[in-house]
């Protein structure tokens, strides 16, 4: 029983902050949102037909962390096809953000729109930014 | 005698009733007698006593539409339907709905066009046309020749609208690879390269021989430059001369917040209407229209603040509209069935904007533009409620997106929908 008290006690303090952690990125997180992301991906992340990709339930959004930070990093100029359907708008690279600020818009967006995902956090970014030259 | 003159009578009557029949069965009346608007309008809002219904559905992104002297519709698709990418659409029992559609053509692309015994269409990179019977119908669909290629299509406003004078001269809009010219594209605080060497090959509208095979920049000229991109053009009949809606440059709060708030960027630079000679500079990327403060200001790329105005020689528009409303559809009315004031006035299709977020979107509906003498004067909304209504709160949620315009032979109006594939067409039925 003190066993029990004493893990609870020690693991407590942790289940508490990760929560708050997660919820103090998603805030911090739609800020980066709607001054960085909004006026293209838009209010409701459903993006603009043809130009700019919708952020809802896509596969670049919901996939691989590395390959959707790269995104953030390296914008688009190329027409590209995301689940079957063409965006042709350029992506100007994101790469003034710092490390927190992409972990936290990225959260935000995966859990958002309907999308459920992992959290990122500003280490993987880093460990990501190093490899683009 | 009695015979003789009952003989008389009947044959009278006969001739009489004859001309009557002729007379009113004439093809105009006997066409609108059987159109009927559907009950609701297919979903528009139109000013009293006009119509809608609903020719074709199911097309997916219907750009421009060319309507034939018999009534036919060819439509552009800009995604495949069915495999093919030209629509024929034919009304067989004259009940207004086109029960015969028939594909082909394996370009996607925007521009259609009607001249001269030939349909003229465009792929993002080439213009080709189909010589046509004397019903209107394409004699060899396989067989297009190519009368212009090798224009430059690098992923944004790569559309290839296109219009003919009548003068054998086909005009082929070319937009800017670009939103602002800036150094690296769309990139805050990135400055303009000065001098733009987008406008080279493209930013204008270019002119090249309606009927000479295998044109390219080399044999066409630069018609008019400085427009950083025109979907809906049309040549004006009255004026003789060529008219185009240019797609203003976006994101002035982005890349610039510190000169432009939320709310001047959604309102800013004006969607313009130019009447162009050979020539002209419309100002792209140096300068935007204001139409707020009605001044030709320099954009912040190459150091404008948002006041500054330009001493260059660049025209002034004819026409000005709230900013990124997305005019992708010009039509000069020149029928006889809407009301007088509709006469040689413009139609407007509105695609609608994205750019205004985080500001409530724009468009999404076709103005008229009324004309005095070859000159615009005020405007306002003909049909709306395309998007939607109320549920309507961000493009991807468009139900329907006006993009082009044609009159048929009756004097109605056509309005094509690229988010919905609907061909709608617009009868006046008020007295």
């Amino acid at each position: 029983m003190k066993k029990i008290v004493a893990s609870f006690l020690i693991f407590c303090p942790f289940l508490i902050f990760g929560q708050t952690s997660i919820k103090a990125s998603l805030e911090r997180g739609k800020k980066v949102y709607e001054t960085y992301c909004l006026a293209c991906h838009q209010d409701d992340g459903g993006g603009v037909p043809k130009l700019n990709p919708p952020l809802i339930k896509t596969s670049y959004v919901s996939g691989d962390k590395k390959k959707l930070i790269k995104w953030v990093l390296q914008g688009t100029t190329d027409k590209i096809a995301i689940d079957g359907k063409f965006y042709s708008n350029n992506m100007a690279p994101q790469n003034d953000l710092k490390d927190d600020e992409i972990a936290d818009v990225l959260t935000y967006i995966r859990n958002n729109f309907g999308n459920k995902g992992s959290a990122v956090i500003p280490a993987e970014v880093k460990t990501v930014r190093a490899t683009i030259k | 005698m009695k015979k003789t003159l009952l003989f008389s009578f009947v044959t009278l009557f006969t001739l009489l009733s004859r001309a009557n029949f002729n007379t009113d069965t004439s093809k105009y009346k006997a066409e609108t007698s059987v159109i009927k608007a559907d009950a609701d309008n297919a979903g528009l809002i139109l000013p009293s006593g006009f119509g809608a219904l609903k020719v074709a559905t199911g097309l997916g992104e219907a750009r421009h539409i060319a309507v034939t002297a018999q009534g036919d519709i060819y439509v552009k698709l800009s995604s495949a339907y069915k495999g093919k990418t030209i629509y024929y659409l034919h009304d067989n029992n004259s009940d207004g709905r086109a029960e015969v559609q028939t594909g082909f053509g394996d370009y996607t692309g925007t521009g259609i066009a009607i001249k001269n015994g030939y349909l003229y269409a465009s792929s993002d990179e080439e213009v080709f046309r189909y010589k046509l019977d004397a019903g209107n119908k394409i004699i060899n669909p396989a067989k297009p020749e190519k009368i212009i290629t090798g224009l430059l299509s690098r992923h944004q406003h790569e559309a290839k609208a296109i219009a003919l004078d009548n003068d054998g001269n086909i005009f082929v809009n070319i937009g800017a690879y670009s939103n602002s010219c800036q150094e690296k594209d769309r990139s805050k605080g990135s400055m303009g390269i000065m001098p733009c060497p987008i406008l080279d090959s493209a930013g204008g509208i270019w002119k090249f021989k309606a009927d000479k095979l295998n044109q390219t920049y080399g044999d066409g000229i630069r018609y008019a430059t400085g427009l950083r991109n025109v979907v809906g053009l049309d040549w004006n009949n009255t004026t003789n001369s060529l008219f185009v809606m240019q797609h203003g440059r976006d994101g002035l709060h982005d890349l610039f917040p510190d000169l432009y708030d939320t709310k001047q960027s959604a309102e800013l630079p004006a969607e313009c209407m130019y009447e162009l000679k050979q020539g002209v500079n419309c100002g792209w990327p140096y300068i935007y229209y204001d139409h707020i403060q009605k001044k030709k200001v320099i954009n912040p790329e190459y150091g404008g603040d948002g006041r500054k105005t330009t001493t260059e020689d660049i025209i002034d528009p004819v026409a000005a509209f709230p900013g990124h409303m997305a005019p992708n559809g010009l039509l000069f009315y020149t029928g006889n069935m809407f009301p007088e004031k509709y006469k040689n006035g413009a139609f407007i299709a509105f695609h609608g904007s994205w750019n205004r977020a985080p500001e409530p979107q724009k468009g999404y509906l076709v103005a008229f533009v009324p004309f005095k003498d070859g000159k615009p004067s005020g405007w306002e909304i003909f049909a709306d409620n395309f998007a939607g209504g109320a549920a309507f709160v961000s493009p991807s949620k468009a139900k329907h997106r006006p993009c082009g315009l044609a009159q048929g032979p009756d004097g109605s109006l056509y309005i094509s929908d690229d988010s919905g594939g609907i061909i709608y067409r617009i009868i006046y039925t008020g007295k």
